[in-house]
């Protein structure tokens, strides 16, 4: 009798011993994909900063391209008050967009280009599109390593009984983003 | 990513175990060569034969000095544990020390310091390395840094002159991925193992020589078989176990070269960026004026190897011309590209481990480059002198289809050319060996070739006629082809052009292209 319940009683102990390294290790890989989050919002952050700086210099140079510049500055405002990750994958990159098209005009400007304080920013724009293509990477790459998880047995049963949610992954909503995002200047 | 890492922990553990293995069994050996070899007395030990009337076999012998085989161990091991523990605490100050780097703040090179952030939230490094810059004009990078978390990262001044940004960030991604797998540690623990090992080699043969001098005669007369047959022994030791840690090293050392390759390749989704970085190392390595052996593996490129050395074995690094192209015949950016690209390369092998190639779903393409501006990279004196001469000089340049500018001197006779990278075989178009002929006249270079062009071409002067010919070309086949057009200017067609007209890059003029190969069949 003694011996059964000995035995019952640590069957439990073991399960449950089992229960728990399972879900500290849900809970480790949970915080990773947040991290990552975390790390691709410092980076869209960085963006949004950059910008009115970048505007500023343009506007000195270009003063016939206010469509251009007042199109970035809108999306800009539009990114910056938007949240959750499917909606803010769609308004940076409409962000990428705008960003995309005033780079293309200041092709016109020899003036421009041949500013310091330009060039400056300029690689600061560079790292920073580099950034949050190399943070969506890492972060997908989480996602993708949580999702599967959760999903497979028998982590599914500890992971549904703790509402454990699935990631979404950051994605650009156009195909030509998809890539590494990357400002071009020649 | 993750389980590239663990694949190479479990690698790694068995390289540590089996050179651990010799370490420990160099050290019994060496107890033992001390033992019954070195402190051995002949005359004692036949003293007691004839006391006992039995003199000990090999076996006993070896019984016998069991003892100084465990402190032979023991010291090995103490040995190895000292050198290793003074790495891990000062071994990152002392690899950069020696190599004269000096930290840098962002100010002092704001792109650097942007492309290994990059680098670090693409790798997920938890805290981005300190950056160093070695001032010398050789092309190199290292990574030092024991915990991945305390890591650095080293570059010569030389490599930030002369690489642009897709290169300089194929580099650093390279470097960093050592960090990320953990490599830096494991090569300084395996590093440290080789170095005992080899050591305690060399102790051991000028012991038994040394040693061996003053009683050769004594052991003879004795008959000392068990003294010959561990003599025997601790020579093959000597000689065989520094080898086969080497071989064991090196090829560890190699296989986490490709790996950091293809994590590289992953990382920055651009293979070509650290394939065109790797071939202008290879181009100009310069050794570092006071690069030592300990150093050279945790370059990007050995600086103290020759390229072309048999004996491959025995190098940290494999061929930079075969990382070259199973980077640049990558489909894609991932792992798996990579993996089939080392195959087709090495035609034998498997490079990543098959977990993480499971675990890599969705096809990883290969990003777009980033155009510089003129203004990035400034020209050195150098290359600047180089342009200016390849304007000036006569010389006939032909790019090929793969990127490398060929460039043939005045005096090239073969009608083809084959291009150094990728063998393709390139007509050398006679309109820019012509052109190349004025300008040797226009400089005053009279060559016997310009006499025979002279003598060749009729009387009429191409420039006046140029207005009345048609402007129209019909190609030959598909090579490069060049010819001139009817104002005189050369004009070059290569094996992809298709369009059935072309622009004369001077008068602007339009010159139908007409396609033999097409009109043949079509007729």
């Amino acid at each position: 009798m003694l011996i059964t319940l000995m035995v019952v009683v640590g069957l439990v102990v073991l399960v449950l011993l089992w229960v728990v390294a399972i879900y500290n290790g849900l809970v480790r890989q949970r915080n990773e994909v947040k991290n990552a989050w975390a790390q691709i919002d410092v980076q869209l952050k960085r963006r949004h900063d950059l910008i009115p700086n970048l505007v500023e210099t343009v506007k000195g140079y270009a003063t016939h391209e206010r469509g251009t510049l007042d199109a970035v500055i809108s999306a800009r405002a539009k990114a910056v008050n938007t949240h959750g990750v499917a909606n803010q994958a769609v308004a940076e990159g409409e962000l990428s967009q705008a960003l995309g098209r005033l780079m293309m005009v200041v092709e016109n400007y020899p003036d421009l280009k041949a500013n310091q304080n330009f060039l400056a920013l300029q690689e600061e724009l560079t790292s920073t599109e580099n950034r949050i293509g190399f943070a969506r990477q890492f972060y997908n790459d989480s996602v993708m390593k949580y999702n599967t998880v959760i999903e497979s047995f028998p982590q599914n049963v500890v992971a549904g009984s703790f509402g454990f949610q699935r990631a979404e992954h950051f994605e650009l909503q156009d195909a030509a983003q998809r890539e590494a995002p990357q400002v071009k200047f020649s | 990513m993750w389980e590239a890492i663990r694949s190479n922990q479990r690698r790694s553990l068995w390289l540590i175990a089996v050179m651990g293995t010799l370490l420990v069994a160099l050290g019994i050996v060496i107890g033992l060569t001390v033992d019954m070899v070195l402190l051995f007395n002949p005359l004692q030990a036949v003293k007691t034969g004839l006391e006992t009337g039995h003199v000990a076999t090999f076996q006993e012998q070896l019984w016998e000095a069991r003892g100084s085989a465990l402190i032979g161990a023991g010291i090995a091991l103490l040995v190895w544990g000292l050198l290793y523990l003074s790495a891990v605490t000062s071994g990152d100050s002392i690899l950069l020390s020696s190599a004269r780097a000096r930290e840098i703040r962002r100010e002092d090179a704001p792109q650097l310091w942007n492309i290994v952030e990059e680098m670090t939230i693409a790798a997920g490094l938890g805290r981005m390395p300190r950056i160093f810059i070695i001032d010398d004009a050789s092309l190199n990078a290292f990574a030092a840094g024991y915990d991945p978390n305390r890591a650095a990262v080293a570059v010569t001044s030389g490599l930030l002159k002369s690489l642009n940004r897709d290169e300089l960030q194929g580099v650093l991604a390279h470097e960093i991925a050592h960090i990320r797998n953990h490599d830096v540690r494991f090569m300084t623990l395996a590093a440290i193992m080789l170095g005992t090992i080899v050591m305690l080699a060399h102790f051991l043969l000028r012991a038994m020589f040394y040693g061996g001098q003053g009683r050769r005669g004594s052991s003879r007369q004795t008959g000392g078989g068990a003294q010959i047959l561990m003599i025997a022994v601790a020579l093959l030791f000597a000689i065989l176990a520094p080898l086969l840690a080497q071989v064991l090293y090196f090829a560890t050392s190699r296989r986490r070269e490709y790996l950091a390759d293809a994590s590289a390749a992953r990382f920055t989704r651009y293979p070509e960026g650290l394939a065109s970085a790797l071939e202008k190392i290879q181009r100009r390595p310069g050794v570092a004026a006071d690069t030592n052996q300990a150093v050279a593996p945790m370059f990007i490129i050995n600086p103290l190897q020759a390229e072309r050395s048999l004996v491959r074995l025995f190098s940290t690094h494999p061929p930079t011309a075969e990382r070259i192209r199973i980077l640049r015949s990558m489909s894609g950016a991932g792992f798996q590209a990579y993996e089939e690209a080392y195959r087709a390369a090495r035609k034998s092998g498997r490079c990543i481990g098959a977990q993480t190639l499971a675990a890599e779903s969705d096809a990883v393409t290969i990003r777009t480059a980033s155009v510089q501006t003129a203004e990035d990279t400034p020209l050195s004196r150098g290359e600047a002198v180089e342009r200016v001469l390849d304007h000036a000089l006569p010389f006939v340049v032909l790019t090929c289809g793969c990127g490398t500018k060929l460039k043939l001197p005045p005096g090239w006779k073969r009608p083809t050319a084959e291009c150094p990278r990728c063998g393709r075989q390139h007509e050398v178009p006679k309109a820019q060996t012509a052109q190349v002929l004025g300008v040797a006249a226009a400089l005053g270079v009279a060559t016997a070739a310009t006499r025979a062009a002279e003598a060749a071409t009729p009387a009429e002067s191409p420039a006046k006629s140029a207005a009345d010919r048609p402007a129209r070309y019909t190609r030959r086949g598909r090579g490069w082809e060049s010819f001139q057009c009817t104002c005189g200017h050369p004009v070059q067609l290569s094996p992809n052009f298709t369009a059935s007209t072309i622009g004369c890059p001077k008068c602007r003029r339009r010159i139908q292209i007409i396609d033999a190969t097409a009109e043949a069949s079509g007729t």
